[in-house]
Formats: C-alpha cells, structure tokens, sequence
C-alpha cells in the first residue's frame, strides 16, 4: 500500500541529480572509449558495444530502482549460490583472455560473473547482519568471513586479483558499519585493504626484480604477459604528458598510437587524462566524490539497519573501484584488473554498476516512507 | 515491517561510523589529486617529451649462447662480455654527420656504417648494430662524446669466447651475423638483423639449441635517444650447453702431432661412435672469425692456399691408397673371390693389356696368401682379387662399409668421397667402366675417394667385429634453464655382412702389420695396436727420388689403426698430406694419439676393473641390429 503511494510521487530533484550524475560519467566513458577505438575498422565498434551496455545497464537499474530491496535481500542466498556455481563453472570452461579465464561466452559476448558477485556479496552480507542482532565474534565476524570465503577463493582462482581485493574490501566495509567489539578491528582491516597497494609499492620496491617476477607471477601470472612495468609505464607517460589542459579529444598520442594497451579498459583513466588534462581529471574526480557523497547520504538516512548496510556496502564497493583503478594507473599501486566504475568498456561491469546504483537509490526511496 | 533485528541505536552507530567513510575517502582523493597533479603538472613537461617523440625503445637483448664443453667438461666455448654500438635512427638529426663522426671515432669505413644502418627489418624505431666488440677505449671515447652523438647507443653484449684458442677450431666452429639470406629462411624468422648465429662447426649444427631465445626491453629515452631507464619486459632465454664426445687434451695432443703440417687425425671410440679426438690442420682461431672482419681479412683467409677452414677430416677427399685394402681383404673372402689360403705369386708388377701395374716393392713378395699381402701390402695381389671381383662388388662392399656416403656426424658440409662403379662411370663421366681401372681401384687410387672419417669409421667397424655405429661429436645437451640434461644414445648404422672368421682374419692381419710389417713404427710397449698403412698418390708423373720431388707433388701419407687388438675401443685414421709413406710419416702419429689415450683412459686396457671400462659405455648387445 505504501510502496503505491510513493511511485505515484514519481522523481524528485534528488534523484535527478543523483541519475544526471550517472549519466555525466557514463558519457565520459564513451567519449574516451569511441577517442581510443574509433580508428578500428570494425562493424559493431566498442562504444556502441558500451551503448548496448548502458542500455541494459539502466533497465538493471530500473528493475533494482522499483522491487522493493527488502524483497531482493530476500532472494540474496539463493543468488549467491548460482553466482558461485557459475565462478566454479568459468574455471572448468570459461573463456580465456590474457591467459586468465574471468567470462562464460554468451553468443558474441562474454560474462564475467566476478563482477556481479560484488554486488551480490553485498546484499548477502547486508541481509545477513539485518537479520538478527548479531553479537560475539562468532556471528559478527567469523560466520559471514566463512560467507566470503567461497567466493573469494573461486575469483582469485581464476586469477582476478582486483575483484578479490574487492571481495574483501565489501567484507571489510560492512564489518565497519555493524561495527566490531573492538571498533579498531573494523577500521584496520578497511585501512589494510585500502593502504595493501601502498604496503605493496614499499615492499615491492626492496625486492630484486626476480623476486618480484616470482611473486607477480604467483598473485597474478598474466594479467600483463611479457610486460610487467610496460602498462605502468606507458600509463604514467600517458596520464603526464597530458599536462593542465590535455591534448584535446583524439590527442592523445599515446593511446591512439597504441602504445598503451588496454586504453579502453583498465586504463581508460590515463586515455582520459591525457586528453583532458589534469582539469578534466580533477572534474571527474569531482563527479566521483560528488556520486559517493550523495550516495553515502543515502546510506546515513536509510530508514532500517538493511538499507542503510546495502547503501553502505554499494558506496564501499564503488569508492574502491575508483580509487584502486585511479591509483594503478597513476602508477600508486601494483597493476590489478580493476575496471574503472562507470568508464570503463565492460558489458558485466556496466550493468552490475548500474544495478548497484538502482539498488542504491531504491533505499532512498523506500526512506521516504516514513515522513509521509 | 520484512526486516527484523532493527533498532534505532544501530542505525545512530552507524551514522557515525558513516562520517569515518567520508573522511578516509575525502583523504585518499586527495592523496590521487596530488599524486596526478605531480604526474601532470610537475613532472608533465617530461612525459610530454617522452610521448611526443614516443620516447621508448624496444630494444632486442641478445641471449648467451649455450657453453660448450668437451667429454669431461672442459670448457671449449663461452661468452664474455663485450660493448655493441646501435644506432636508433629515428633520434639521428643529420645523418652523414653521424656517420662521418662514428667513422672516425671507431676507424670503420663511412661505407661500412651506411650499409648497417640502410639494412634490417623494423622501421626508424629500431636500433641497428653499427659494430660489436667495441674496445674498452672506444666505448668510452663514445661515452665521451654521447652529446654530440644522439641516437647512439652503447650495449653490454655478451661476445663469443674460444678460451683454447684454435685447439677444436673445425669443430666447434665460428659465430657471425646472421646474413640477409638467412633471415629468409625460415630457421632464423625469429631473429633480426645483428643477431649472432653459428657459422661452422657445431655451433652452426646446433645452432637452434645453442643459439637461446632473444628477450627484450623497453628503454626510456630522453630527447637526445640516450637511456635514461629500462624495463625488461621479456627476459633473453640462454641456449642449451653442448657437451661434447672429444677429449680436449687428445684433441690438442692431435693437432701437435700434426703441428705445421696438412692433414688430419680422426680417433673414435669404435663401441659407441664417440669421436675422440678430430684435428685438421692448418687451422684458425675462431675467436678472430666469430669478430666483424673486413673485406680484406677474410680475403686473405678464404684465398689461403692451404685452406685452413677447410676441415680436412670430414671435407678433404683423399685417394684412400692401401687402406682400402681392408675393405678389399673382407669382399675378397666374403665374395668367396678367393679363400685366405689361395696364393697369389708377386713380381713386382701385374700384365694388364699392354699396361704393366707395379708393385711398391720392386722385385715382388713371391707367392703370398691374404695375410702375408696384407701384412706386406702386396698391390700385385690385390690387383690380382680386384680384376676378378669386377668393380661393382668392390663397391657394393665398400658401401657397406660406410664410403661413398655421408658418416651423419654433426658437422656442416660433410663431403662423402667417391665409391666408383660401372653406374657411378656411367653416370658421372658419361662413360663406360674400363677394366684397367678396376686394377687401380684395388689398392685405392684411380676414381676411389674418402674422407679421413670415413677411413676412421671403416676401421673401426673392423675393429668392433663388423658393427657400425655412427661417428657423433656430441653426446649430450643441457638446458640452462631447467638443468636437464638429455644424452645422445649412440646410433647404430648397421652390421657389414661379413662373417666373423673373415674380421677376425683380418684383425690378426693388421695386427702383424704393426709388430712385423709395413708399420713397425707404430709398435707401442704401452699396448696392442692393429693397423694399415696406405700411401695415396697424387701425381701420376713420379721420377728421381722422394726427396727432389716438389712436395707439393709428394704422396699423401695414410695409416688407420685400432687398439687394443684384444677388445678395440679406439680407432684412428691418420692422413699427413704430402708426407711420402704411411708407414714412415702417419704410423707414429697414430701410435702417439693412442698412446696418449690409453695413459689417459687405462680401463680401456684389457685386464683393466670391468667398473672402469663402463665409462664410456659400449652399445649395448640388445641394441644391435640383427643380420
């Protein structure tokens, strides 16, 4: 009965501001993916691909944007078990790129259930702690570690180091909201998720280059065949040689002319910055922080303890995602596959997002009922 | 209300614990903003440099070539390391000055560095090898002048090392550029303009397993094309060590024994195929050939007179002379031509037409059967057996025994001699067979042609009772990088059909040669040798004495031996170009070599521990072939 009344209020200025903000960044994607690939002579280009995705992205949205979230948490377990079928079902047969196998082919296309496994991690964990007080060691963080456990295990198989930092990361955010025993623990793991890269780039510096080999090449085997430090480093040129204004849509030399691979993946951050300058970098981080901050507001006014760890758990998610991605193209942190939210090209990861920011403001909206 | 386990405490918590989010995230943004303010505006104009001129280089990092080593791993070949000067073309502003600089720095011909750096796969981008072995003075005359020099490049090589000089030179080989013509083909497609590959020898046999995998990096230059920083983005791979059958110190004894003179001496052990020891002389130091030479240089080495690259053991063909009467004595008595007691009367001189055929020994031999013609050499006897052989069974045996035919040993270029025949006549000169000629074939002159590996092959299938196993020079080969080390088993190449009272009639023979016939000198106290002399001409018109002849025009001198009679396990073939008798100028070699061997080797003695003979391990009996 309540949830007739709300939908027939229809949007409010919020929520405008709240989808204009999606769509700003996502057209910053497509311009920087249709700069870096509009020189492939291809049929079906990649940002038309990203269309189509962004397409399906917002019919995502909308369907998470008008269940109710209590109804989707309901459904959080069953779904996460066929997400880790499906991440046990890419390591027998999934498709391999760059020698890492992360996609189930679906026709043309490809699936990477990894990506949406970070969303579903959150609404298990959200309805997990919703549910009962949950005191003690034992069920605060013991029980949903050994929820995490499977899924983590399954991604860093495949190996995706980047979407099991994430794994942890959502662990670690929503053990600081329900908060610990001891609060510090909460905040420890979160830092030591956040700061890992950083502890990384020192001990990484004092190894000697086969150590460093042997190690890359345990975490991560081929994420970057043959050129460990390459990406890094044509990052780096890209993203300086930008300066304060950039070189202008289709300037940047180091991507158009190649030299940095995956421009309009991972690294469609230093596409950007290299075309826009550090100007436009610091208007997109400032889209960014402006997105979280109105969806962190939505986590802090969230009418019950599910909606406001559901809110929290997607903001988390979501700040990593920019701040890793960002980092390791500036060359902060080690090189992990972490797709850049919202910019970069990625089928699964558009529409995961999308969903998340759907879910996200469904939350908000179900707020309203209690003030009318 | 769907959920449970809500109150509003939590929910008060939790807005607290919110505000912690806002502050770490608001602090690590800024954390990004700083580090891409210092990326974009500190440190931009530099990466703006770097990628206006795309300022990385893919630069090739050569591999070391795999060590070789001999049968106790003595060290025959390694790398050291060298400075290579490249050039990257792209950060070249004036050409002809560059050229005309580098010239005269580095004493090279302007047209010499034209030509390296108009030549080679890839475009601007890639660095060219202008010249390797940079002395220690040049490099850094180079160094020195690196600002006036942009786009010149000094690399650490590692270079091509023969630390003994020219001991083994025909065997192991030299190193160079790989040329234009074989970058067409499809062996080199993974290599590139500069690349060093193997030229002679087994360096160049082995090439592919020796030669490694070339890694690469990408350099950062700054504007003027020098390094400023390098990423290996794919290390060299270094190839796979060779070890070798030769002993290097027999190897040396060898080549001393033959010092200044022309010739070769091949020693293998008959059992397995190992080649012992392989000299050719003259030879070259292929630490010289494996460095750039100018057009001169090798000039001068390729118009040799006496051709010292020519390895005379497996690419000098020689008139076998009487050695071949080893083969002749087996398809004699196997053809049933004659049996070891048939006699033979000799004097001096054998009526064929109107031609009369000499025996070396004035005067005859009288009446002599298969051991005292061997024994003694008797040509009148041999003429005798060859013209009612025919000449085709003389081959058909001959070819048995390996000659006329490639040995398969590891080396490039191997020459396979000539095993006449009424079809080889017909075939080659266009001609029918001439009976007369039958008679110069017997004692191994006329059409007849060998190599000394061959003649060594020969004798040591006599000596191993009639089994032939294929001469190898190397016997195992070692990865680098996963330390395995895969042996070569030994190879058989088949059983002569020739019974075993037939070989062992002939043993015996050879061995009276040594202690009472044409090769006393040969006669060791340290051990039991068998053996043949032969004494190949080369020029039909012979007048006066030995010594007024030119030498040029003198015999080749030939002695192949085995030891120790009672179970062989060396085999050698001595051929001492224009040295006059076998049994005077190439017996004493052969002795020494085998003598040398045994002092080094006593298990090959018979009576020696049966623990000791298993060193070098014989083929074993299940592997051998049945006939």
């Amino acid at each position: 009965m309540i949830d007739r009344v709300i939908d027939s209020r229809g949007l409010d200025s919020f929520d405008l501001r709240f989808m204009g903000l999606i769509a700003v960044i996502l057209s910053v994607g497509v311009l920087s993916i249709y700069s870096v690939t509009h020189s492939q002579d291809t049929a079906f280009p990649f940002y038309l691909k990203q269309l189509v995705w962004i397409l399906l992205g917002t019919v995502a949205f909308l369907v998470m944007y008008l269940s109710d979230y209590h109804k989707i948490a309901r459904l959080a377990y069953p779904t996460y078990a066929v997400i880790l079928i499906m991440l046990a079902v890419v390591l027998f047969m999934g498709k391999s790129s760059r020698g890492a196998q992360r996609w189930i082919p679906i026709g043309p296309f490809a699936f990477q259930p990894s990506e949406f496994a970070k969303l579903v991690l959150v609404l298990v964990l959200a309805n997990y702690y919703s549910r009962a007080s949950r005191v003690g060691w034992l069920h605060r963080v013991v029980l949903p570690g050994l929820i995490v456990l499977p899924g983590l295990l399954l991604i860093l198989k495949q190996p995706d180091l980047g979407s099991g930092l994430s794994f942890l990361a959502v662990y670690a955010a929503m053990l600081l909201m329900v908060g610990v025993r001891s609060k510090a623990l909460g905040i420890i793991l979160l830092l030591s998720v956040m700061l890992f890269p950083f502890v990384w780039e020192v001990v990484w510096a004092s190894l000697h280059d086969y150590q460093r080999e042997r190690v890359m090449a345990f975490v991560d085997p081929d994420y970057d065949p043959g050129g460990k430090g390459y990406h890094a480093l044509q990052s780096r040129i890209a993203i300086g040689s930008g300066e304060l204004s950039g070189k202008g849509l289709y300037g940047g030399t180091q991507s158009q002319l190649k030299f940095l691979p995956e421009g309009h993946t991972d690294f469609v951050f230093a596409v950007y910055a290299e075309e826009w300058g550090f100007v436009g970098v610091l208007v997109l981080l400032a889209l960014f922080i402006a997105l979280i901050w109105v969806s962190l507001e939505i986590a802090a006014r969230a009418k019950d303890t599910l909606g406001a760890l559901l809110a929290a758990g997607i903001v988390a998610m979501l700040c990593f995602c920019v701040v890793v991605n960002i980092g390791m193209t500036a060359g902060m942190f080690p090189i992990v596959g972490i797709p850049l939210p919202l910019v970069s090209y990625g089928g699964s990861a558009t529409i995961m997002t999308m969903a998340s920011l759907g879910l996200l403001l469904n939350v908000k909206r179900r707020r309203l009922t209690l003030f009318y | 209300m769907a959920t449970v386990g809500y109150n509003d405490s939590d929910l008060l918590d939790l807005q607290r614990r919110l505000v912690i989010l806002r502050v770490g995230l608001l602090l690590v943004v800024a954390l990004l903003a700083l580090r891409l303010w210092h990326l974009q505006i500190r440190e931009g104009p530099y990466y703006r440099d770097l990628s206006e001129n795309n300022r990385t280089r893919s630069v090739v990092l050569e591999p070391a070539r795999g060590l070789i080593f001999d049968r106790n791993g003595v060290l025959l070949a390694n790398n050291v390391p060298s400075f290579a000067l490249y050039v990257t073309l792209e950060d070249v502003k004036d050409r002809q000055a560059l050229v005309g600089q580098l010239a005269s720095l580095l004493a090279l011909d302007p047209e010499v560095i034209q030509k390296k750096l108009s030549t080679g796969k890839g475009g601007k981008l890639q660095p060219r090898k202008v010249k390797d072995r940079l002395t220690l003075r040049e490099a850094t005359l180079i160094e020195s002048h690196r600002l006036d020099l942009p786009g010149v490049m000094i690399q650490v090589e590692s270079q091509r090392n023969y630390p003994a000089g020219d001991v083994a030179a025909h065997l192991l080989g030299y190193v160079g550029e790989v040329s234009a013509d074989q970058l067409e083909k499809p062996d080199f497609a993974d290599l590139h303009q500069g690349s060093i590959v193997g030229q002679y020898g087994v360096e160049k046999w082995f090439d592919r397993q020796v030669r490694g995998r070339a890694g690469q990096k990408s350099v950062e230059v700054d504007a003027l094309g020098h390094e400023k920083r390098a990423i290996v983005s794919d290390k060299p791979l270094a190839g796979d060590d060779l070890y070798l059958t030769i002993d290097a110190k027999l190897q040396k004894i060898a080549e001393d024994l033959l010092g200044d003179e022309s010739g070769a001496i091949v020693a293998l052990d008959p059992t397995n195929g190992d080649i012992l020891a392989m000299a050719s002389r003259p030879g070259f130091d292929p630490n010289v050939l494996s460095k750039e030479l100018t057009n001169k240089q090798w000039v001068e080495i390729v118009q040799n007179e006496r051709r010292p690259l020519n390895n005379r053991a497996t690419q000098g063909q020689y008139p076998p002379g009487s050695t071949f009467k080893v083969v002749m004595a087996a398809a004699a008595l196997e053809s049933n031509t004659v049996t070891p007691s048939t006699m033979v009367r000799c004097n001096g001189g054998y009526q064929f037409g109107n031609r009369l055929f000499h025996d070396w020994k004035q005067g005859g031999h009288g009446s002599v059967d298969m051991n005292e013609a061997l024994i003694h050499s008797c040509d009148v006897y041999f003429y005798t057996v060859g013209q009612r052989m025919g000449i085709d069974t003389i081959a058909e045996y001959a070819k048995q025994f390996g000659l006329g035919q490639e040995t398969g040993v590891e080396l490039p270029s191997e020459r396979v001699g000539i095993v006449p025949s009424t079809a080889w006549k017909q075939r080659a000169r266009n001609q029918p067979w001439y009976p007369g000629e039958t008679i110069s074939a017997a004692i191994g002159q006329g059409y007849v042609t060998v190599t000394p590996l061959q003649m060594a092959s020969v004798i040591g299938t006599v000596a191993n009772d009639g089994l032939s196993i294929k001469p190898r020079l190397v016997q195992a080969v070692m990865n680098r990088t996963t330390g395995e080390r895969a042996e070569f088993p030994p190879t058989v190449r088949g059983k002569v059909a020739v019974k075993p009272a037939t070989l062992a009639l002939i043993k015996s023979a050879l061995a009276d040669v040594v202690t009472k016939g044409t090769a006393t000198r040969a006669k060791s106290p340290l051990v039991t040798i068998g053996g043949k002399t032969g004494t190949a001409q080369t020029a039909a018109l012979r007048t006066g004495p030995e010594k007024d002849i030119p030498k040029k025009f003198r015999d080749h001198a030939w002695f192949v031996a085995f030891a120790p009679v009672e179970a062989p396990r060396i085999a050698v073939a001595v051929l001492a170009e224009h040295m006059g008798h076998g049994g005077s100028a190439a017996a004493p070699l052969a002795k020494d070599v085998i003598e040398a061997y045994v002092k080094a080797y006593p298990q090959v003695l018979p009576g020696a521990p049966a623990s000791g003979r298993a060193k070098s391990p014989a083929v074993p009996v299940d592997a051998r072939p049945k006939t």
